[in-house]
C-alpha cells in the first residue's frame, strides 16, 4: 500500500540520529512545560521559532509534536500528586487521579496514565495516517448545531461530580458559568462582568481558574484544618505500579478514550479538553463500579488521559489535510510552517510528503520516547507526596504562582488566582463540591457560543438542533447521561 | 519537579548562548543604545506576532542594529491589553516599540478603552493586508454581485462568517450592507474565535459567506474548496485573478494594515532615529521577499502623515461600528 511505503519512508526521515535529537529535546521539553501551570505547549513553541529559522523544517516539526505530546502527559503529572493541572487537558484528571493519589494509589495513577498517553498515541497515530483524508471532509460538516450538543453532552459530565446534594451541585455549576462569562463577548464584541478593569477583559484562563479553585484551594483548606505533626505521610498501598485488577480496568477505558479523544480532537471547534470531560462522562456511564467515581476510580484517570493525547493526535488531522488549526498548538505550528515559506493547505500532504509522513513517523517515536521518560519515573515522583505537607504546600503555591506569571507577564492573574483560591476555601467549608464550578468555567464559553452562532445559522429558529440528525443525536444523548443513572436505579429496585 | 529545572535551565541557557551568538559586535551609534523591546500587543501566531517577529528578524540579521532585539507578547482584548500597558509601564522608555493596527482602532472603541493611540507616538505604518469575500465552492453565487442582489432582496438568507465581532471583518461586512442599503440591525453575522473554525465554517457550508485575510484562505481557493468573490483592496491582488469590491460595483476598500507605534514621551530626535531605522528595515531583501510571500502590501507612511491617517481611521471605524450596531 502507498501509505506504507510513505509511512516507511517517513520513519527513514524520522529515525536520522540528529532528528531524533531533536524528538528527545522535545519530549522532554513538552512535559517540563506539561508540569508547570499556565506555560502551555503553544507558548513554548511560539518562544523556540526564532531559534528554528535555521533548522530544516523537518527537524522542527519532529521537535514541535514531541512538544505538544510531552505537554498532554507532562499535565497529568501534577494533576494527580498535588491538584494542580498544569494543562487544561489535565483538569479532568486531577478529579479522580487526586483521589487515587491520596488512597495510596498514586503510582498506579500515574502509570495508568503513562500508559494510556502511549496506547491513545499509538492508536491517533494510525488513525491520522489511515483516515486523515475521509475524517477532515467529515469534519467541516460538523457545524454549530452539532457542536452545541457534544459541549453540552461534555457539561452533563456535571451529574457525576455533585456529590450528595443537588442543589449544591448546581450552585457550584453555575458559579463556574458565572466566571465564564467575564470578558468580552465573541459574538457581539461586549464586556460582560468585567466592572470596567480592562484586565478582565480578556477573561478568566481555564488553567488560571482550575489552579485557583483546585490547588490553591486545597492549599488553603489543608493550611487550615492541618495537624500539629508533620509525620502523616500518604504510604502507597500495594504495588507501586498498577495491580492485576487496574490493569483489567484500565484496558477497556484507554481503548474508548482513545477513539473518542481522536474523534473529538479531529473537529476544529472542540479540542483535548472537551474531549477529556466527554470521556470522563462516558467512563462514569460504562464503568461497573460508578459508585467510585469521586473517590478515586482509575477509569476516570485512564480514559481522559488516553483522550488527550489522542486529540493531540487527532487535531494533527485538520492542519495537516485541510490547513485548519484545531487548536492552539496547531495555530502556532501552522504559522510556523508559514516561516518556512509551506501554505498548509488541502494539497499539503500531496505537496510535501517527507515533511507530513516523518512527522507521522515522528509523532509515534515520540509516544514512545515519552513511555521511556516516564514509567521509570514514576517512583521519583511518587516521592513528592513525602515532602512535609506545610513545605509541599508552599511549594504548590508558589509554583501555581510562577506559572500564571509566566504566562502573562502580569499581576492580574495572580490575583484572580488567590480569590478563587479563597473562593474554593469557603465553599469546600460549606460542602459545595469544586468540580461542577470548574467545568462551567471550561464549557461554559464553548456551550453559550455554539448555542448562539447554532441560532444565528438557523435564522433564529430554535427547531434547527433537531432538523440536523446529528445534533438531535447528541441532544438525546444529552438526555440519556443525565437521566440515564436515575432511571436505571429506579428499574434495578423494582426488579 | 527537580528532575525537569537542570533541563529547563540547560535549555535557557543555550537559548542565550545561541541569541549571544548570532548578535553582531557593536557598533557606534546613537540608537539604540540598549536592547530593543518589541511589544507584540496579541497572543503568538497572528499578524501582529509575525509583524514584530519579522521586525526582529531583519534587525538583528540584516545587522541594522548592534544590541539584541526581544519580542514580547502582550495580547488580547483586540490589542487594548497591550495598548494600557505600554502606554502606562513603558511610559517614557524610548527603546521599547509596540506592533499595532486597524484591529486595534476599532478595539479601543469597542473596549472602552480608557488609554488611546493619541497618547503614543506614531512612527510608521508598515504593511497593509488584503480581505476577501468567499463563499463555498458549491455555492450558487458566482460573483460578489450575485451574492449581494441576494443579500438586499432578503438580508435574512444571507449568514455572514467571519472573526469575532467588531473586527476588521465584521466592519467589511457592515460596509456591504450599507452599500446595498441593508440596515444595520438586518446582519446575521457569527463571529468565530481562531481563523480555524472560520475556514471549516465556510468550506462546511455553514454559512452562506465568509470574510478573512486573503493569504489565510488562499490554499483553500487553490485547492477547489471555495471560492473568492472579491478582494477589498484598491486594486487585484499581484498574481491573482479576483476582481476588487469597486469592480464589483461597489465603492467599499478596507485594508487591515499594521503599523508601530512609539512610547508616550518619546522625543522628536528619537521618533526621527527610530524612523530612519524603519525605513532601512523597509528596504532590506528578506522584509521584501517576505511580504511579497505573505501577499502584504507595501504601504509605508512614516512621522505626522501616519498620525494624521491614525486619526481618520478611528473615524471611519468608530462610524462603521455604530452603524452595525456593535457600538452604542
Amino acid at each position: 500500500m502507498d501509505i506504507f511505503a510513505n509511512l516507511a519512508a517517513g520513519f527513514g526521515t524520522a529515525l536520522t540520529p540528529e532528528n531524533l535529537l531533536f524528538g528527545l529535546i522535545g519530549v522532554v521539553l513538552g512535559t517540563a512545560i506539561g508540569v508547570l501551570p499556565g506555560i502551555g505547549p503553544a507558548l513554548t513553541i511560539s518562544l523556540l521559532l526564532p531559534m528554528t529559522f535555521g533548522l530544516n523544517p523537518t527537524s522542527a516539526f519532529i521537535m514541535f509534536g514531541g512538544i505538544y505530546y510531552g505537554a498532554m502527559y507532562g499535565g497529568s503529572t501534577t494533576s494527580i500528586l498535588v491538584k494542580t493541572p498544569g494543562e487544561s487537558a489535565s483538569v479532568v484528571t486531577a478529579l479522580e487521579g487526586y483521589r487515587m493519589a491520596m488512597r495510596g494509589r498514586g503510582g498506579a495513577a500515574l502509570a495508568t496514565a503513562a500508559i494510556g498517553s502511549f496506547v491513545a498515541g499509538t492508536i491517533a497515530t494510525l488513525g491520522l495516517m489511515l483516515l486523515a483524508k475521509v475524517l477532515a471532509d467529515f469534519a467541516v460538516l460538523i457545524g454549530a448545531p452539532e457542536y452545541f450538543g457534544i459541549m453540552l453532552l461534555a457539561l452533563t459530565a456535571v451529574t457525576g461530580l455533585g456529590g450528595d446534594s443537588a442543589p449544591k451541585a448546581m450552585f457550584a455549576t453555575m458559579l463556574g458559568l458565572g466566571i465564564s462569562m467575564i470578558g468580552i463577548d465573541l459574538q457581539t464584541g461586549q464586556a460582560r462582568f468585567t466592572f470596567g478593569v480592562p484586565e478582565l477583559l480578556n477573561g478568566v484562563e481555564v488553567v488560571a481558574a482550575a489552579v485557583g479553585l483546585f490547588a490553591v484551594g486545597e492549599v488553603l483548606w489543608n493550611s487550615g484544618t492541618i495537624k500539629n505533626s508533620n509525620d502523616e505521610v500518604i504510604k502507597t498501598i500495594g504495588t507501586l505500579m498498577m495491580s492485576r485488577d487496574e490493569w483489567r480496568r484500565s484496558i477497556p477505558s484507554w481503548i474508548r478514550g482513545s477513539i473518542l479523544g481522536f474523534i473529538v480532537g479531529v473537529l476544529p471547534g472542540a479540542g483535548a479538553t472537551v474531549a477529556t470531560f466527554l470521556s470522563y462522562n462516558l467512563e462514569k456511564n460504562s464503568s461497573k463500579h460508578p459508585e467510585e467515581f469521586g473517590s478515586g476510580a482509575i477509569e476516570g484517570v485512564a480514559g481522559p488521559e488516553a483522550a488527550n493525547n489522542a486529540a493531540a493526535g487527532g487535531a494533527m488531522v485538520p492542519l495537516l489535510a485541510l490547513g485548519i488549526p484545531g487548536s492552539g498548538t496547531t495555530a502556532v505550528m501552522l504559522a510556523a510552517l508559514q516561516q518556512y515559506g509551506l501554505n498548509p493547505g488541502p494539497l499539503f500532504f500531496d505537496k510535501n510528503p517527507e515533511l507530513v509522513w516523518g512527522l507521522i513517523a515522528s509523532l509515534y517515536i515520540g509516544n514512545l520516547l515519552l513511555l521511556i521518560l516516564n514509567l521509570p519515573l514514576v517512583g521519583v515522583w511518587i516521592k513528592m507526596l513525602d515532602i512535609p505537607k506545610p513545605i509541599l504546600f508552599a511549594g504548590i503555591l508558589m509554583f501555581a504562582m510562577v506559572g500564571v506569571l509566566v504566562q502573562n507577564g502580569g499581576t492580574a492573574d495572580m490575583l484572580i488566582l488567590i480569590v478563587l483560591g479563597i473562593l474554593a476555601f469557603f465553599m469546600t467549608r460549606h460542602g459545595i463540591p469544586i468540580a461542577p464550578a470548574i467545568l462551567g468555567v471550561v464549557m461554559g464559553p464553548l456551550v453559550e457560543q455554539e448555542f448562539r452562532r447554532a441560532l444565528a445559522i438557523g435564522r433564529g429558529d430554535p427547531t434547527i438542533f433537531l432538523q440536523r440528525p446529528m445534533a438531535a443525536f447528541m441532544l438525546a444523548l444529552c438526555v440519556i447521561s443525565v437521566l440515564g443513572p436515575y432511571l436505571y436505579s429506579r428499574l434495578r429496585k423494582k426488579a | 519537579m527537580k528532575i525537569h529545572k537542570p533541563i529547563l535551565i540547560t535549555a535557557a541557557t543555550a537559548a542565550l548562548v545561541l541569541a549571544a551568538c548570532a548578535t553582531p559586535a557593536p557598533q557606534a551609534a546613537k540608537y539604540p543604545s540598549k536592547a530593543l523591546t518589541i511589544l507584540a500587543p496579541a497572543n503568538p501566531g497572528g499578524g501582529w506576532d509575525q509583524t514584530s517577529r519579522l521586525m526582529q528578524k531583519v534587525l538583528s540579521e540584516d545587522k541594522l542594529v548592534s544590541v539584541p532585539v526581544e519580542v514580547v507578547n502582550k495580547g488580547g482584548a483586540a490589542g487594548t491589553i497591550g495598548l494600557a500597558e505600554f502606554v502606562t509601564k513603558n511610559k517614557g522608555d524610548t527603546h521599547t516599540i509596540m506592533t499595532m493596527g486597524g484591529v486595534m482602532v476599532g478595539g479601543i472603541h469597542l473596549n472602552k478603552s480608557p488609554v488611546t493611540l493619541k497618547e503614543t507616538v506614531p512612527l510608521a505604518r508598515l504593511t497593509s493586508e488584503y480581505l476577501v469575500v468567499a463563499v463555498p465552492a458549491n455555492s450558487k453565487f458566482q460573483t460578489l454581485k450575485d451574492l449581494l442582489e441576494a443579500y438586499k432582496a432578503d438580508p435574512k438568507s444571507v449568514v455572514w462568517g467571519g472573526g469575532s465581532a467588531g473586527g476588521t471583518d465584521h466592519v467589511l461586512v457592515g460596509l456591504l450592507s450599507k452599500a446595498v442599503g441593508v440596515g444595520g440591525d438586518k446582519i446575521n453575522y457569527v463571529g468565530y474565535a481562531g481563523g480555524g473554525e472560520a475556514v471549516a465554517a465556510v468550506i462546511g457550508g455553514q454559512v452562506t459567506a465568509g470574510v478573512s485575510g486573503f493569504t489565510e484562505w488562499n490554499e483553500q481557493v487553490k485547492a477547489g474548496k471555495m471560492r473568492f468573490l472579491a478582494v477589498s483592496g484598491e486594486k487585484k491582488i499581484a498574481g491573482d485573478n479576483t476582481p476588487t469590491i469597486k469592480e464589483a460595483g461597489y465603492d467599499v476598500t478596507i485594508s487591515n494594515w499594521r503599523g508601530v507605534v512609539a512610547a508616550p514621551g518619546t522625543d522628536a530626535a528619537t521618533q526621527k532615529a527610530i524612523i530612519d531605522l524603519l525605513t532601512k528595515m523597509r528596504e532590506t531583501k528578506t522584509w521584501k521577499e517576505t511580504l511579497e510571500k505573505n501577499k502584504w502590501d507595501d504601504v509605508f507612511l512614516p512621522g505626522d502623515a501616519y498620525g494624521k491617517f491614525l486619526e481618520s481611521e478611528d473615524k471611519t471605524f468608530k462610524d462603521t461600528l455604530t452603524a452595525i450596531g456593535v457600538l452604542k
